[in-house]
């Protein structure tokens, strides 16, 4: 394990992310502040407790869910797409690198910020509702390992990615929709019957649903189910990932 | 001295089926400097590629420095710089960390001295904290030349380091080149400029088309573009040589109309004198006088237009 490599790369991706801390720091918590103006205290005032917890409180897992997988799909996609299209790309093919060691400096550092993000949200959302967390080892893990999976699937958009179209077709068009489909601002019991049939086919349901069994004890879905959901994720972007560096798919000619 | 770089029946097709190199093989000593001339698309660059792990070959084996590149990749390119073609740099990054990134990318520990000893050679120590985008076009390609070097590598690939640079800057990268000769490392640039390889060169290769044309020591490349002919047209023809003149090999030419010798310019004597006193002697009339010379470019062309014949 070239470990020395692995640390290049990601202090190299953090460097742009410290250079522009404030944009990253500003960036969430104005959003999220305007998630509790509009879903806290406009509509939400409107809305009872939603499973015995009230609703500004409620779309907090939602929220930070949200968030995170875009944050660690665009940091990621971005990440590996921009040395391929300013020529960079060269260096990382010749050096003496492994996929895995590619991955660990790329996503992890993709990862970190999403992190970052994350977190920036939880606290920032404490300052609007009452914030309990009955479960905070396993809301560490399952922030985490969305934080890592999404950046994963990010760096497969990257690579696949021949122009910035491309690289936002994917959050926009598959990624988004499910996310807010996927009962970020809802539980899913909400829905009628038909639907909440439909919406198990979903896989950020099981996300967000045991993100949130971590902060209130309440699930959409069997725990889990959801710790299944994410490992077989993860598991299927590394599989994808070594892949292509096995087949060069997208990266040597 | 050992071989450092092995390519043996390297062959690439590229998706659309083009083939760029068609079974090229070609062995490099340590510490030599060999120059790749040829023309545009004739596969140098493929050529590189291959050998740094940016391009898979179609078939055929590279070994560097005993490694195969494929199988022990971590090996081999340890021991590789690349300076591309193209101008290609993080715009956003100082030239100072783009070359630490570089070394930490080879795996190699940081050593803030071997950087500044790089940046001095290269001339851009001045310019470290520089973004790579505020740099000028030569800047942009001694920070590339300074990234390929960070690792300390002991075979060293320029891909026209000299396209579209200044005359100052050439020389300053000729100088660059001699310095890591010394230092042991091995070179294999590429380049259009004939001159280029003859200033540094050990050895030079010709591609065309994929194909090897020819390798071949410099020295013995320039002995024979150093063959010059002379020419002497005379007065009135004659039908032989006549006896005085024996001694030198002329042939007659242009109906015996004229008298052609062949000698070698780089020689100390090219009894060209002797020879025209004796020619005096012999009773002949001389009208005029012509020399002609071979050129790297004769015959580089003359090499590349076989290959259209074929």
């Amino acid at each position: 394990m070239n470990m020395r490599a692995v640390w290049s790369m990601y202090r190299f991706e953090m460097m742009r992310f410290f250079r522009t801390l404030m944009q990253s720091f500003i960036s969430p918590v104005v959003s999220t502040s305007l998630y509790f103006v509009v879903f806290g205290a406009a509509i939400g005032s409107r809305i009872d407790q939603v499973e015995g917890v009230s609703y500004g409180a409620f779309i907090v897992p939602g929220l930070i869910m949200l968030s995170v997988m875009t944050q660690a799909i665009s940091n990621a996609s971005f990440g590996i797409y921009f040395p391929k299209f300013i020529g960079t790309f060269y260096e990382l093919l010749s050096a003496p690198v492994n996929f895995l060691e590619i991955v660990l400096g790329y996503v992890g550092a993709a990862a970190t910020k999403a992190l970052f993000v994350g977190v920036v949200i939880l606290l920032t959302s404490g300052l609007f509702v009452d914030l309990q967390i009955a479960h905070p080892f396993a809301m560490v893990l399952f922030l985490v390992l969305t934080c890592i999976s999404f950046s994963l699937m990010g760096f497969i958009i990257g690579i696949w990615a021949r122009n910035f179209e491309q690289l936002q077709l994917i959050p926009l068009l598959v990624v988004t929709p499910l996310v807010f489909l996927g009962g970020a601002f809802y539980s899913v019991s909400m829905l009628p019957p038909v639907w909440q049939n439909v919406t198990l086919f979903n896989p950020v349901v099981y996300l967000i649903s045991g993100f949130r069994w971590a902060f209130f004890d309440v699930v959409d879905v069997p725990i889990g189910l959801s710790l299944l959901a994410i490992a077989g994720f993860t598991a299927l972007c590394m599989a994808f990932i070594w892949w292509i560096f096995r087949t060069g798919w997208r990266i040597r000619t | 001295m050992p071989n450092m770089v092995e390519i043996d029946s390297l062959r690439k097709v590229y998706e659309g089926g083009f083939e760029a190199l068609r079974g090229v093989s070609l062995t490099i000593e340590e510490g030599e400097i060999l120059a790749l001339l040829g023309p545009n698309g004739a596969g140098k660059t493929t050529l590189i590629s291959a050998v740094c792990g940016i391009t898979l070959p179609t078939s055929g084996h590279i070994r560097v420095g005993g490694h195969d590149v494929i199988t022990e990749y971590r090996a081999a390119r340890s021991l590789i710089g690349l300076v591309p073609q193209e101008i290609h740099l993080e715009p956003f990054e100082s030239a100072i960390d783009s070359v630490r990134f570089s070394r930490g990318l080879f795996g190699k520990k940081r050593d803030d001295a071997k950087i500044e000893e790089i940046l001095k050679t290269l001339s851009l120590w001045d310019k470290r904290d520089t973004k790579n985008m505020q740099l000028s076009g030569g800047m942009k390609r001694r920070v590339l030349i300074a990234k390929a070097l960070s690792h300390e590598p002991r075979v060293l690939f320029l891909d026209e380091p000299t396209a579209g640079v200044d005359v100052e800057l050439r020389r300053d990268m000729w100088d660059t080149v001699k310095i890591l000769k010394e230092q042991g490392v091995t070179i294999i640039l590429t380049t259009h400029y004939i001159e280029e390889a003859e200033a540094i060169a050990d050895r030079v290769g010709v591609i065309n088309k994929g194909q090897l044309l020819l390798v071949e020591d410099k020295d013995a490349l320039m002995t024979r573009l150093g063959q010059k002919e002379l020419r002497i047209d005379l007065g009135a023809p004659i039908s032989s040589i006549p006896d005085g003149l024996a001694g030198y090999g002329l042939r007659l030419g242009d109906g015996g109309r004229s008298l052609i010798y062949a000698y070698d310019s780089n020689a100390g004597r090219t009894g060209i004198t002797r020879l025209i006193a004796d020619v005096d002697q012999a009773g002949l009339v001389l009208d005029d006088i012509h020399t002609s010379q071979n050129s790297l470019e004769d015959i580089f062309v003359g090499l590349v237009h076989e290959g259209d014949d074929a």
